[in-house]
């Protein structure tokens, strides 16, 4: 098992590296610096300017720069923000909370019900059922995440009233950040009613976010159940008289799982990318609304740090998943 | 920090046995368009950064009366000009208090010391303060205060003397803006001895209306009633709270379910609903921005004055104005808005005549057509909701008259740095006033100084410039009037641009909300707003 994760780690160091080539890259490829940004239409003075390029080291050539940024990451120093003057290692983690709350509840959503849709389809092949839980599913994944998230707020927000527009709490509570979820914090703050309005605040984000895992999910727990159903073992534990639930949620579905669990490691990278639109919608302060902002304010150390950051995070849920595929299926542990 | 499942479950426990009810006094909840890059105001240039800091926490030497752009004193009781223009003498308040927060205590009221230390490090790199914080001030610089004030002393612990390099007459309205609210000069000593001098920006003291309370990136900021606010009547909240909503649908909904009580930059596609809308209302005014086409005048063949002529006529404006500020705007003639003081009321555009326009192509050589550029701006401006169509609109109207426009976009700050360098035909830019002065229109988009900035047109004409020059220098609102009407009659011969549209500017709100006065910077503040 050992040599088996070292293997995996020795990818994700070249992979790493690469990451912060394609970060350093990508943001300096746009046309624009963070001065220019600043004043906008206003009148540029070239002195100050000049000035102010120097300050931020930006009037370097660029190899210098990523050394620069290179040793500094090596030595756990991401930099500071260019707007906020803050170190970007914690403006990420003051966000990253809020990103982790919402994804978790989104992916419980997700793999709750897509589990759910997959296997009533596979148990129901060919049915009505079927076919509508499946076409539920593929609309699900079609769907523009913007849109998506108005049409939930107008019905069940602004028509029933039934849950809030926007926000992670009623503003009404001002809740201490203790651990940075807010489900957490209002209970350490021992205030139920801060507890309920964070709850409802997390129901249409984590749908929307949910909604293209839950699609996924559904459909690949759909197949993988399918074939399981198929082999003989199931047919020996029919033919035993065992019942049909036992059989379906003992029996298959365990064996099913292997490809989904990887399809949910998968899909972190998706809802980290679905987590932009999402928490632009319900203006939820995470890390992908900053670093949409600072994209567009050139703010370039918060930009390669974020993306960093947020890569490390996507490597190592995949490791993870990798090793934890390993732990179930000890054939792909020994390939070589 | 790590939390055991038991622990939590205890304090779910004790959560459910207490259950405690929020508190609630009068709270107005903004729903504010984005996250301020910080709570300095002299390092930024946008209403967003502003309204979370200079128009809550701060006051500034003079100030803008609320919806007005008129000054009014503020932190300086009474100033006097000398003679030759260039020593200002401010006669500070008495009395005034900074705030006391968890993170400061002032041991004494605001003086001269303040004033001059806010003064000091727009202009001054080698300060000690502006060394432990290093930071642009771009807007000081824009408006040419860190090259004009040569000298800021304290005559006495109530009185500041400022001497210009150049005779300035918008010098007030320019301290009156938000980037020079003033600073305490002890907070800042107190910051710099903790050796954490970039708080600044981060946990602001002002002598403002309201009191910062706490920031969450995205999420919130909130603000308590300053209590010893010196003016009184301009405090009616006990708390003010803005809530971060990028979505300009998602604000209009809060608004409708009263998750908030006014919003920032409604959808003009919404804005119907709004105002029928019996629970709501929708303040408006005529916005002090102007959209328009810039023409450069370097180029060939718009260095032809008929040429300029003919495609000025030939736009369809009232059409633009339909489409594309969907009939929120008001059609521009002058280079600056009919509320800026000195406007000719006597200027009147060119009629819509494609024939005259091509009768002048012909006598100007270029009867046959030509080719231009037509650059599109590509983000949204308050002067200008959607610059593409706009273009598309134009390129239209003058294919009427044989020129064919290509239309040309880039990123923004590419955009303004070409447009800058004059590599550009026709452009589409604008304008929002920053002072109420009309320096900041003429001066400023036409003036000789301008080319290779803001003068967008490239345009140098002699008696425009002298006009506009002798006019800055004089104090006489009266005299300076006269000078800037013709300097307007000069433009509009000359069509160094085509003035499109002011926009109106919108400000939706609950029917519960009082006092609320539209500021013609773009600004939102709370002064003497409240709820029945």
């Amino acid at each position: 098992m050992f040599t088996f994760i070292l293997r995996r780690l020795a990818v994700v160091i070249p992979t790493f590296l690469g990451i912060t080539v394609l970060a350093f890259a990508l943001i300096h490829l746009i046309p624009g610096d963070p001065v220019l940004v600043m004043v906008g239409e206003r009148k540029l003075d070239p002195e100050f300017y000049k000035a102010a390029m120097t300050r931020l080291g930006l009037d370097q050539p660029l190899y210098l720069q990523y050394w620069h940024y290179l040793t500094g990451m090596l030595h756990g120093n991401l930099g500071e923000s260019i707007v906020t003057h803050e170190p970007v290692l914690s403006e990420f983690l003051k966000l990253f909370p809020a990103t982790l709350e919402l994804s978790i509840c989104a992916m419980i959503f997700a793999t709750v019900f897509g589990l759910a849709a997959g296997v009533i389809a596979a148990t129901r092949r060919g049915t009505v059922l079927d076919h509508g839980v499946m076409g539920a599913a593929l609309t699900g994944y079609s769907m523009p995440i913007f849109w998506w998230g108005l049409i939930l707020i107008i019905v069940f927000s602004v028509n029933l009233g039934w849950t809030p527009v926007s926000g992670r709490i009623d503003l009404e509570f001002d809740i201490a950040p203790r651990t940075g979820l807010m489900l957490i914090d209002t209970l350490l703050a021992h205030d139920l009613d801060a507890f309920k309005s964070a709850v409802m605040h997390l129901i249409l984000p984590s749908i929307v976010l949910g909604t293209i895992p839950l699609a996924v999910i559904a459909r690949m727990t759909r197949s993988a159940m399918l074939e399981v159903l198929r082999e003989d073992y199931i047919r020996t534990a029919r033919a035993k008289g065992l019942s049909p639930v036992r059989i379906v949620l003992v029996h298959a579905l365990r064996n099913a799982l292997m490809p989904v669990v990887t399809v949910i490691g998968l899909q972190v990278g998706t809802m980290l990318a679905g987590a932009v639109l999402t928490e632009t919608i319900f203006s939820w302060p995470g890390i992908g609304k900053w670093l949409i902002d600072s994209i567009s304010r050139r703010d370039y150390p918060v930009v390669q740090g974020g993306i960093l950051l947020v890569a490390t995070l996507i490597i190592l849920v995949n490791l993870l998943v990798d090793v934890l595929y390993g732990v179930i299926n000890p054939r792909i542990r020994h390939a070589r | 920090m790590r939390f055991a499942p038991r622990q939590l479950a205890l304090a779910l426990a004790i959560t459910l046995a207490a259950g405690t009810a929020a508190a609630a006094g009068k709270t107005l909840i903004f729903c504010s368009e984005g996250s301020p890059a910080g709570f300095d105001p002299a390092r930024y240039t946008t209403s967003t950064d502003f309204d979370a800091s200079a128009e809550t926490v701060f006051n500034r030497l003079s100030e803008f009366e609320p919806g007005s752009t008129k000054v009014r004193p503020g932190l300086a009781e009474k100033w006097s000009v000398s003679a030759d223009g260039l020593t200002y003498t401010f006669n500070l308040r008495k009395g005034v208090k900074f705030h006391t927060t968890a993170y400061f205590k002032p041991t004494r009221d605001f003086n001269a010391d303040d004033a001059v230390f806010t003064l000091q490090r727009l202009i001054d790199k080698n300060l000690p303060f502006n060394k432990a914080a290093p930071a642009e001030y771009s807007y000081a610089t824009d408006m040419g205060l860190d090259t004009n004030i040569v000298a800021v002393s304290k005559l006495d612990p109530y009185t500041v003397q400022v001497k210009l390099k150049a005779v300035d007459a918008a010098f007030i309205q320019n301290l009156a803006m938000s980037f020079a609210s003033v600073q305490s000069a002890e907070y800042a000593e107190q910051l710099l001895k903790a050796g954490k001098a970039n708080m600044i920006n981060v946990e602001p003291v002002g002598t403002g209306p309201f009191v910062f309370k706490s920031y969450q990136k995205d999420a919130a900021i909130r603000f308590e009633a300053n209590p010893g606010y010196w003016r009184k009547d301009e405090v009616k909240l006990d708390k003010l709270i803005f809530a971060i909503t990028p979505d300009a649908s998602v604000r209009y909904q809060k608004l409708q379910k009263n998750e908030c009580q006014v919003m920032a930059y409604p959808r003009p596609a919404d804005l119907k609903a709004m105002q029928a809308n019996p629970q709501l209302a929708v303040a408006s005014q005529a916005g002090f921005n102007e959209g328009w086409i810039a023409y450069n005048v370097k180029h060939k063949p718009l260095d032809k004055l008929e040429v300029r002529q003919a495609l000025d006529m030939a736009i369809n404006k009232k059409a633009i104005i339909d489409a594309v500020y969907q009939g929120a705007g008001q059609l521009a003639t002058n280079p600056m808005p009919p509320t800026q003081w000195s406007f000719n009321k006597t200027l009147k555009d060119a009629p819509l005549d494609v024939a005259k326009a091509k009768s002048l192509l012909a006598k100007a050589g270029v009867g046959n057509g030509f080719e231009i550029t037509l650059w599109a701006m590509p983000v949204q401006r308050p002067y200008n909701p959607n610059a593409k169509l706009m273009a598309e609109m134009i390129q239209a109207d003058w294919a009427k008259i044989g020129v064919k426009a290509k239309i040309v976009t880039y990123e923004w700050g590419e955009y303004i740095k070409r447009s800058k360098g004059g590599e550009h035909d026709a452009m589409t830019i604008g304008w929002t006033g920053d002072n109420g002065d009309p320096d900041n229109w003429l001066g400023v988009n036409l003036g000789c100084e301008a080319v290779g900035g803001n003068n967008y047109s490239q345009w140098c004409d002699k008696k425009f410039d002298d006009l506009v020059v002798k006019a800055r220098s004089l104090s006489n609102q009266a005299e300076r009037t006269k000078l800037y009407e013709q300097a307007q009659v000069v433009f509009k011969e000359q069509v160094p641009f085509t003035p499109i549209a002011h926009s109106t500017v919108y400000v939706p709100m609950r029917k519960e909300v009082t006092g609320y006065k539209i500021s013609p910077f773009g600004l939102t503040s709370f002064y003497g707003v409240g709820l029945k």
